[in-house]
C-alpha cells in the first residue's frame, strides 16, 4: 500500500507538485496525520451547553479575529496632515478574491469628508449640451450595473522599489489593493443625459474632500462601457473611506483616478494637468524625463501563503496560494517557483479568471524543510509577463516608485520564517 | 463591454420609466456655468479658468510665513511636508528631488493646488489674490520669477516652467 503522504507527481524543483494533485482523492495534507498522538476522548465545550447571543443589527467579525486589521501608515509627522496617508489590506490574512469592506485599503490626500448624502451633489458640466446637477437620490434611481473589479493604488508595492528589501508582511508591501463587486450607474449614461460635445476628449473628475482631489480621464475610458459611478460596494452602500456616497470605478486603471466623494465631472478638450498627474503619479525615467498618463496597472502576482508571518510549521505538504491580476484583462497563467526561479510549475487558477479582477492561484508543495525561495509570475491574456525586479527597474530613475509590479520573492528558512528577498 | 446596443436602448427606455416621467432629461437639474463657478476651480495650462485678481511676491512672502512655513519650512526646503524648492538638476541622479522648481511642468498647477487644497487645515480659505501671491512667492523661491513680480491670469499663464519639456505623454503615444 502507498504511504498516504507520498506525493509522486512533481512539476518543478524544490518540491512543487503538479497542480492536478490537489484535485485527486487521498492526498492528505500533513496536519491531519503527522503527529501520531493518541486521540483523546471528545469534550463538549461550554458554548454548546447554554443558549448563545441574540441577533444583531450589523454583524461583526469574531473577537478572535480582531488581529485582522488594516495597517495604517501616515505620510507626515503626527499633527501635520493626519488625514494624508494609507492603510494596507492585510492580504495574508484573507482568502478568496473579494476584499471585505472594512479591510479594503485606503489612500487619502486630505482625510475622509463627513458627507451628508442629502446635501451632496454631483455636477456634470463643461463641454456638454446642458450642465446638470444630480442628487444622490437621482443617481440611485437610474438603472444600475454591477461588476467585480480590483482597485490598486499606483503606489502599491513601492517598498519593493527601495534599494534594500523591507521586512514587512505581504499586505504591508502589496496591500494597497482590494477587489469588490461594485454597483452603480455607468458614467457614460450620466454624461449622455448632459449631452457630450463631440469635440470633447477628456474629463476632469473631482472629489468633495478637503483637497478636492482631481484627476483627468480620457473620454475613451469614460464612454468605453466599464467606467462607473459606484454607489455600492459588495452589496452595501460605500463606506465613507471608500467615497460615500459615490466614487468613480475605472476597472484596471490607477486607484488615484477612481475619484472618491465624486462631486464634479467637467468635460474638456484636454487634460487639466492636476497636481496628481504631474508632480505625483508620473514615472521618472533614468534620463530624468517623466512618463505621464500611465493609467493601466500592469500584470502582477504575489504569494500570500507562505509569506512573512504565514508559513508551514513543519516539512510536508503545503498549499501555496496567492493573488494575481492585470489591468489589461484576464490573468491567463500563474507560475510558481520554489527554487528561486530556477524552475517553474503552473499553478491552478481558482474559479473563473475574470478580467481586471483578482484571481486566486494555488499549488501543492511538498516542502522538504530546506531553505527555499518562493516566487510567482503572472501572465495576462495580452501575453504580458510579470517582470523580474531587474527587468522592472531597467527604465526607471532610482526614486521611481509607482506601478511596481515586479516578481516578489519570499525566502523560507529551516525554522519556518519567511523574509522578503530580492533575487 | 458591459452592454450590447440592444441593452443600452433598454437602459434608456428604463431610465424614463424609473424616473416616473416622460423623459430621462427629468433626471438632473439644469444649471448654468455661472452657477457652477464656485466649484469650477480647476485650472488647465491654457489658463482659461484663471480668476481675476493678482498678487505679488512680497505679499506672498508674508502669507507664506504665516500659513505655509509651519509645514513646508521657512524657505520651502525644510519640510516636514513636501519640499517645494530645490532639486534642479537632480532628476536623472541617484537622488531625484521633485519640487515645483525642478519638476512641476505648469505654473497653473501650482495656482490650482494652492487655491484648492492649501493651507492643509483650511483649504479654500485663500482669496484669489492670496493664491496669486503665494504662487508668485513659491515660484520666486524657485527662481522662476523675480522678487518684484506680480502675477495675474495673463502673466501666470505665460510662465514657462524649467521642467516643462520633462514629460512624455504615454496616453497620446499609446494612441499614435
Amino acid at each position: 500500500m502507498t504511504k498516504r503522504n507520498e506525493p509522486r507527481d512533481y512539476a518543478a524543483g524544490g518540491g512543487l507538485l503538479n497542480r492536478r494533485v490537489l484535485l485527486g482523492a487521498g492526498m492528505a495534507f500533513s496536519a491531519a496525520s503527522a503527529t501520531g498522538a493518541a486521540a483523546a476522548r471528545l469534550e463538549i465545550p461550554e458554548w454548546s451547553q447554554y443558549p448563545g447571543l441574540p441577533m444583531s443589527e450589523y454583524g461583526q467579525p469574531s473577537p478572535h479575529e480582531g488581529h485582522v486589521k488594516r495597517r495604517v501608515l501616515g505620510l507626515y509627522p503626527e499633527g501635520i496632515g493626519d488625514g494624508a496617508g494609507v492603510s494596507f489590506t492585510p492580504l495574508e490574512e484573507l482568502e478568496g478574491t473579494v476584499t471585505p469592506n472594512g479591510l479594503f485599503f485606503e489612500r487619502h490626500h486630505s482625510g475622509i469628508p463627513e458627507i451628508d448624502p442629502e446635501r451632496h451633489e454631483l455636477v456634470v458640466h463643461g463641454m456638454v449640451k446642458q450642465p446638470l446637477v444630480f442628487t444622490v437620490g437621482e443617481l440611485l434611481s437610474l438603472p444600475k450595473v454591477s461588476r467585480l473589479a480590483f482597485l490598486e493604488c499606483a503606489g502599491n508595492s513601492l517598498f519593493n522599489s527601495l534599494a534594500e528589501p523591507q521586512q514587512r508582511s505581504a499586505g504591508e508591501i502589496h496591500g494597497l489593493i482590494g477587489a469588490a463587486e461594485w454597483t452603480g450607474v455607468l458614467l457614460s449614461d450620466v454624461l449622455d443625459l448632459a449631452g457630450v460635445d463631440p469635440s470633447a476628449s477628456w474629463v476632469l473628475a473631482e472629489g468633495a474632500d478637503a483637497a478636492k482631489q482631481s484627476r483627468s480621464i480620457p473620454l475613451s475610458k469614460v464612454m468605453g462601457g466599464d467606467a462607473m459611478i459606484a454607489l455600492y460596494q459588495n452589496g452595501e452602500r460605500l463606506r465613507p473611506e471608500q467615497g460615500y456616497p459615490m466614487r468613480l470605478v475605472l476597472p484596471g486603471w490607477q486607484g488615484s483616478m477612481q475619484t472618491k466623494w465624486l462631486r464634479r465631472v467637467k468635460v474638456t478638450d484636454g487634460p487639466t494637468h492636476t497636481k496628481d498627474e504631474t508632480s505625483k503619479y508620473s514615472l521618472l525615467q533614468k534620463d530624468g524625463k517623466a512618463q505621464q498618463f500611465t493609467f493601466e496597472m500592469g500584470v502582477k502576482s504575489v504569494i500570500t501563503r507562505p509569506s512573512p508571518g504565514v508559513a508551514p510549521t513543519r516539512p510536508g505538504l503545503y498549499q501555496v496560494s496567492g493573488l494575481a491580476w492585470s489591468g489589461a484583462g484576464r490573468v491567463s497563467r500563474v507560475e510558481v517557483s520554489a527554487d528561486g526561479g530556477a524552475s517553474w510549475a503552473d499553478a491552478m487558477l481558482d474559479g473563473p479568471a475574470l478580467p481586471k479582477m483578482l484571481t486566486r492561484f494555488r499549488l501543492p508543495w511538498n516542502w522538504d524543510g530546506a531553505p527555499s525561495v518562493l516566487m510567482s509570475r503572472a501572465v495576462d491574456e495580452t501575453g504580458a509577463v510579470q517582470p523580474s525586479r531587474a527587468e522592472w527597474y531597467e527604465p526607471w530613475a532610482p526614486g521611481q516608485l509607482y506601478h511596481q509590479n515586479a516578481i516578489q520573492a519570499w525566502a523560507l528558512s529551516v525554522n519556518g520564517e519567511v523574509s522578503n528577498v530580492y533575487v | 463591454m458591459f452592454m450590447s446596443n440592444f441593452k443600452l436602448c433598454f437602459v434608456f427606455a428604463a431610465m424614463a420609466a424609473f424616473a416616473g416621467a416622460a423623459s430621462a432629461q427629468d433626471i438632473g437639474r439644469p444649471i448654468t456655468e455661472a452657477d457652477v463657478a464656485p466649484w469650477d476651480i480647476s485650472v488647465a495650462p491654457d489658463g482659461d479658468t484663471l480668476p481675476a485678481g493678482s498678487g505679488d511676491v512680497q505679499t506672498g512672502a508674508e502669507l507664506y510665513a504665516a500659513q505655509c512655513a509651519v509645514c513646508h519650512g521657512e524657505t520651502g526646503a525644510e519640510g516636514p511636508a513636501d519640499q517645494l524648492v530645490g532639486g534642479v538638476g537632480t532628476l536623472a541622479s541617484d537622488a531625484p528631488l521633485k519640487t515645483v522648481g525642478s519638476f512641476w511642468p505648469y505654473a497653473t498647477t501650482t495656482f490650482d493646488y494652492v487655491r484648492r487644497a492649501m493651507p492643509y487645515f483650511a483649504p479654500g480659505s485663500l482669496s484669489d489674490d492670496d493664491a496669486y501671491a503665494i504662487t508668485a512667492y513659491v515660484l520666486h523661491l524657485n527662481g522662476v520669477v523675480g522678487e518684484g513680480a506680480t502675477l495675474d491670469a495673463n502673466s501666470l499663464q505665460a510662465i514657462t516652467m524649467p521642467n516643462a519639456q520633462g514629460f512624455i505623454d504615454m496616453y497620446a503615444s499609446d494612441r499614435e
